[in-house]
């Protein structure tokens, strides 16, 4: 039972892990996106939506559509990052208030797209869950939530890290979101930095929302819980203190904390745990983990884990 | 002249808004050779350097390097045509190394690798004496550090046209010296260097060639060996003056701030401020002296009662009823409460000093706002004091209600000093505030201090230039990293020897007090 | 050298002097123009829906009958009342992207009252405890993160996000105790309802709009106001003239957290008479565009919240009359913020093309 917890956080960690690389990207280049719930709904609706089309057209070959879902779904939210770079970068407009507008957004396209993929009382997109688990990972041992794009969260959280610490591309852009008027005057070109980094980071969250219907949740009404995850990943950048590594570790932590409410009360053999009201409080259990981290955080302040120094403002080369 | 051209402008032209910063600008610099670039603050040399490093991008006018016609929109192009500039606000990411931040941009198409890049550091130090540690964080290193780290990064991609923005505003007299030594031995090298600058004896000394601007436009280029002080200071301000600031004597001086053994430690656990005395009197000007980060801050913000100490007090002498008042570890509104007119003219105008989004009305009524029971703001008294201020100091406006960020450098300050002054202080602290301002509006400031000594006010000015400081203050006291290296009668002081006062790290407390003595018995 | 090519750009940016407002006002009401004609053409591309049939829609859905006034009278009073809660802690360069909990607490507290003394006091005296109770709870759920940031400078954007999370499941866990069924349902309430004067919703709207012209007199003409605007200006400033920072936020979240109370008992004393996790959906991160778009003024602050609900409302009928879903409303928002957003740019840079105007000699 401890394992299939330990197991099932780890699956839904990884939706987290998407979430919070992509913004560690997205951070490190300048930008505080506060759309990144926004971006993996429409990640989702975006992969949903191309499988929806494949399985309706009778398409079941299973690599074909891991590969095309997964693609789709970067694309998606690939293009919600550029249209938070035109905003922030070309535009200047102020990033939060940009961030919020693409989460208002993200959540009703999506909803509105998985609501018109629903056919009478079947959903085509979910025939293709099969495709993105393992032959082995059966319904019935612990391995069930174990799919492709587990391991290609690790890969591209592994990858994000490595890029961003150990080559001259990650030195050119956490200058750029550092000190841009530094990185401009040594001839990086940050509105392209700042443009390709968002977009991927974005592409990378958008992974997240797959993810999570495609892995974990798997249900007919599962995607309105994405929004929710979106702001933990957000709030998960600053306990992974800006490193794309650190945050595999809390991903699975922020996973086990959201699925408490499922195991605790089983693994704990207390009466109180068992009542139908320790529910919503168990459910409380990652946010107010989040505040105290943040709290804690804060407290004992280093120069090392700040975030970058230029993170939220925009960059206009001639102020003067 | 057999030289040959490294870059030439042709009726370079550049406006911001509707203010003309550049104005038609032909100028020429040839290989192995320092040119000047002389002019008042705001007189357009940034500007005109930022266009040929590809930080601007000129409206009209034509740049050629090597004799062909370039276009340079960007720092990367300037890059490739082997042009360097070194920013008077150091363009470094603090949290990288000095070797990461040498590399930071280039892109030659080799496998990163940073040890390379330390080696390649290590060579350029020592062709050309420097000394530097490449793995040094940039947040851990002094100004000077900083500056050399900017000099490598240019030398580290190779240019042959080096730009320097002002670059001694933040040395002392020796450490200026060793620049210029290294910035002849690149000319020798043969590449063009040209200077920003508005130090008529630094022109005079390194330069082979000076080129003047004024109002945003070149006056004239001229061989340094044949011009002087009196003529370049007429080129660039365009009509006689006299540099001459008038010292008056101190009208019986009394004691009105005294200062004992303050200590401050940062959070890091550094020393800001290490066992600092001395008195300030009324009807005189005490002048600060030190490199940049010396403590100078820390030491006004501790008589505002903006920064805690660790150990010391500060005695305010009430000139009204001879009462002693304790300012130590109070708050500014205490401080006023308990009667002690202290005015504080911040180096960081728009950021402190000021709040520039509001209008002058808004600005005036900072110091005055709370006064009264009311809840509600009284918009009347500070309009009339912004019309006063306004009026008399000159300031230009549209009017009153025009923001202050909108305002030139000069007329923010006089804003800033007029409210301060408005105030009757008895004791008046100024922050470099010369700073950025063009000679006139200097001098207007220069006036004002010296107006407020001769009513009597204990005036505490910290200077970075320290043939002003010489020329204005009755005594001058020197800091270096937190502690008074001496005190000297500006009277009969040299800036040499205050330049060295103010390298002298290894001062022993004795000596500080010794000279405390001396300055008192001067004074 | 070579390898920089030699071509001018065709247009570069420059910053923008004051510019008039009336000029100002053209720009966001064009971008705002362009924004319909773009959903107008994303209907007919994607529902087939000819564009006039939307703005028609939009219109009647609106302003097509007394009573759909009326609902859009009583959402645009309760958006404008978050907003103006939000406003003063924005104003400060706060980001208390928590006012949808802040006023999530102050509905279950409202709720509370009428359960626990419904039917044992007088309305009027439960009124008052219901609107105590809520302003308690909205300013406790405010001046948490608050007295972090003040102490610690804890981020306060994720600190009030998450209290809103905490709140919701709060709200789920009283609703499990008070509703014994386990339907986590809670009826209407039949205690606590607010007077019926004139019209259903006028005391709503009267409250709301007495509250924007006290925040607006607070905000220009308080002392409190000019510490806000320091504050949020430059706390190096307020520091210098001897602002004391950390009891101006504290203060200032508490104001905030107030009117989010008020928002929660009007919501459930003049509306809902019950409180579900989703009573306040969403409305606490709209508030803050409204507040910013309305450069933090609270009298344009009646026009952006005006456009949010028109459209909303609008989209909503639209959605229902073609069978859509529902959620289309927040794709047009989102869409038309885009715009308005965008158009900030025109406002504060321009455009300068390159002329070729170089002396060739």
């Amino acid at each position: 039972m401890i394992l299939d917890y330990i197991l099932n956080a780890i699956a839904i960690g990884m939706t987290f892990l998407y979430g919070s690389t992509g913004e560690i990207i997205t951070e490190k280049a300048g930008h505080l996106n506060l759309g990144i719930p926004g971006v993996m709904c429409v990640g989702a609706a975006g992969g949903c939506a191309a499988l929806h089309y494949m399985i309706v057209g009778g398409i079941t070959n299973g690599f074909l559509l891991v590969l095309v879902g997964i693609l789709a779904s970067f694309i998606a939210a690939f293009l919600m990052g550029m249209l938070f770079s035109f905003l922030a970068v070309t535009l200047h407009a102020n990033q939060n208030v940009t961030g919020l507008a693409m989460t208002t957004f993200g959540v009703g396209l999506m909803k509105y797209i998985m609501f018109g993929l629903k056919e009478g009382n079947s959903i085509p997109y979910l025939k293709a869950l099969s495709a993105f688990r393992f032959p082995f990972a059966d319904q019935t041992n612990g391995l069930k939530y174990c799919g492709v794009m587990v391991f290609l969260a690790l890969i591209i959280a592994l990858l994000s890290s490595f890029v961003l610490f150990k080559t001259k591309v990650g030195l050119h852009l956490r200058a750029v979101g550092e000190n841009p008027a530094t990185a401009d005057a040594a001839g990086i070109n940050v509105t392209l930095y700042k443009y390709l980094a968002t977009s991927i980071g974005c592409g990378i969250s958008g992974l997240g929302g797959l993810c999570y219907i495609m892995d974990y949740a798997g249900s007919r009404e599962s995607y309105l819980s994405i929004e929710a995850l979106g702001w933990l990943a957000v709030a998960l950048v600053i306990f992974a203190l800006w490193r794309p590594h650190l945050s595999i570790v809390g991903s699975v932590i922020f996973g086990a904390l959201f699925i408490a409410g499922q195991f605790i009360p089983t693994l704990v053999p207390l009466k109180f745990l068992q009542t139908m009201t320790a529910a919503p409080l168990l459910k409380m259990l990652p946010y107010v983990v989040t505040i105290i981290v943040l709290t804690v955080t804060s407290i004992r302040d280093k120069k090392e884990n700040h975030p970058p120094q230029g993170l939220g403002l925009n960059y206009y080369r001639e102020e003067r | 002249m057999e030289k040959s051209i490294a870059l030439e402008l042709r009726g370079v032209t550049k406006t911001f808004g509707k203010v003309i910063a550049n104005n038609n600008v032909d100028l020429t610099v040839y290989k192995g050779e320092i040119l000047s670039i002389l002019g008042e603050n705001g007189c357009g040399k940034t500007t005109l350097m930022n266009m040929i490093s590809g930080i601007y991008y000129p409206d009209k006018g034509q740049i050629f390097v090597d004799g062909r016609e370039v276009v340079i929109r960007s720092p990367k192009d300037a890059f490739g045509y082997k042009i360097g500039m070194i920013h008077q606000h150091f363009k470094l990411v603090d949290v990288f190394s000095a070797s990461e931040n040498i590399v930071l941009g280039i892109d030659d198409g080799k496998k990163y690798n940073i040890k390379d890049v330390n080696n390649r550091v290590l060579e350029i130090c020592e062709r050309y004496g420097f000394n530097i540690d490449p793995k040094k964080k940039i947040y851990e290193m002094s100004v000077s550090e900083k500056q050399t780290v900017e000099i490598i990064k240019v030398l580290y991609r190779g240019a042959d046209i080096l730009i320097l923005d002002e670059p001694t505003a933040v040395l002392t007299p020796q450490e200026t010296e060793k620049l210029f030594d290294v910035l002849r031995r690149m000319r020798d090298d043969g590449k063009a260097i040209m200077i920003i600058t508005h130090k008529l004896h630094e022109v005079l000394s390194v330069s082979d060639r000076v080129a003047v601007l004024r109002r945003g436009e070149h006056i004239a280029t001229v061989e340094t060996a044949t011009a002087t002080e009196s003529m370049l200071t007429e080129m660039m301000v365009g009509k006689k003056v006299t540099l001459n600031i008038d010292r008056l004597d101190p009208v019986s001086p009394c004691e009105r701030l005294v200062l004992e053994g303050l200590n401050c430690t940062s959070h890091e656990g550094i020393k800001l401020l290490d066992n600092i005395s001395f008195t300030a009197r009324s009807g005189e000007i005490l002048g600060i002296a030190g490199i940049a980060g010396s403590g100078q801050r820390e030491l006004l913000e501790a008589i505002a009662g903006l920064q805690h100490l660790d150990e010391g007090t500060i005695t305010y002498k009430n000139p009204k009823n001879g009462e002693d008042v304790n300012l130590r570890d109070k708050t500014p509104l205490q401080i006023r409460d308990l009667g002690v007119r202290l005015s504080f003219v911040p180096e960081d105008r728009l950021g402190m000093g000021l709040v520039g989004n509001m209008d002058i009305i808004d600005n005036m009524m900072l110091r005055s706002y709370k006064r009264g029971a009311s809840m509600f703001l009284d918009r009347k008294a500070p309009k009339d004091l912004a019309k006063n201020i306004i009026q008399s100091l000159e300031i230009a406006t549209p009017g009153a209600t025009t923001p202050v960020r909108r305002l030139s450098g000069g007329n923010v300050q006089k804003v800033l000093v007029g409210r301060e002054i408005s105030s009757a202080p008895s004791v008046l602290m100024a922050a470099y505030p010369v700073r950025g301002l063009d000679i006139g509006s200097s001098y207007t400031i220069y006036n004002l201090l010296n107006d407020q000594k001769a009513r009597g006010v204990a005036v505490i000015f910290v200077g970075e230039d320290l043939d002003v400081l010489v020329e204005l203050c009755d005594r001058i006291i020197v800091l270096a990293s937190g502690k008074i290296t001496g005190i000297v009668d500006a009277r009969n002081t040299t800036k040499e020897e205050i330049g060295l006062l103010m390298t002298k790290s290894t001062s022993i407390s004795e000596d500080a007090e010794k000279a405390a003595k001396e300055g008192s018995e001067n004074g | 050298m070579a390898n920089v090519k030699k071509h001018e750009p065709l247009f570069h940016i420059v910053k923008r002097d004051r510019m008039p407002i009336w000029q100002s006002l053209i720009i966001r009401l064009a971008a705002i123009v362009l924004g319909l004609l773009f959903c107008g053409l994303l209907c007919n591309i994607i529902l087939d829906v000819k564009p006039m049939e939307l703005y028609k829609t939009l219109y009647d859905g609106v302003f097509g009958t007394e009573r759909r006034i009326w609902k859009m009278a009583k959402d645009l009073a309760v958006l404008l009342c978050i907003s103006l809660a939000v406003t003063p802690a924005f104003k400060m360069k706060f980001w208390n992207i928590g006012a949808e909990g802040q006023v999530l607490m102050s509905c279950l507290a409202a709720v509370a009252c009428t359960i626990y003394f419904g039917g044992k006091m007088p309305n009027w005296v439960l009124l008052i405890c219901m609107a105590a109770a809520s302003i308690l709870a909205g300013m406790i759920w405010a001046v948490i993160p608050a007295i972090f940031k003040a102490k610690w400078d804890t981020n306060e954007t994720l600190f009030t996000l998450m209290m809103n999370y905490v709140a919701t499941q709060l709200v789920a866990y009283f609703l499990i105790v008070w509703v014994p069924s386990g339907s986590s349902s809670l009826g209407e309430q039949a205690f606590g309802h607010m007077p019926i004067v004139y019209h259903r919703y006028f005391i709503l709207v009267a409250v709301v709009a007495v509250l924007t012209i006290f925040m607006y007199i607070y905000l220009n003409y308080f002392k409190q106001g000019y510490e806000i605007s320091v504050v949020g200006e430059s706390q190096k400033t307020a520091c210098y003239i001897g602002i004391n920072v950390k009891t101006v936020i504290i203060r200032t979240l508490i104001v905030s957290g107030a009117l989010c109370g008020i928002a929660g008992f009007l919501i459930v004393s003049a509306l809902d008479h019950s409180v579900t996790t989703d009573a306040v959906g969403g409305r606490g991160f709209t508030a803050i565009m409204v507040s910013w778009l309305a450069k933090f003024n609270p009298l344009i602050m009646v026009a952006t919240s005006f456009l949010i609900v028109f459209l909303q409302q609008g989209v909503y009928e639209f959605a229902n009359d073609y069978g859509i879903s529902t959620a289309f409303q927040n794709i047009i928002v989102g869409i038309i913020l885009f715009f308005v957003i965008g158009c900030e740019f025109f406002i504060n840079y321009k455009i300068m093309f390159t002329r070729k105007e170089v002396a060739k000699k």
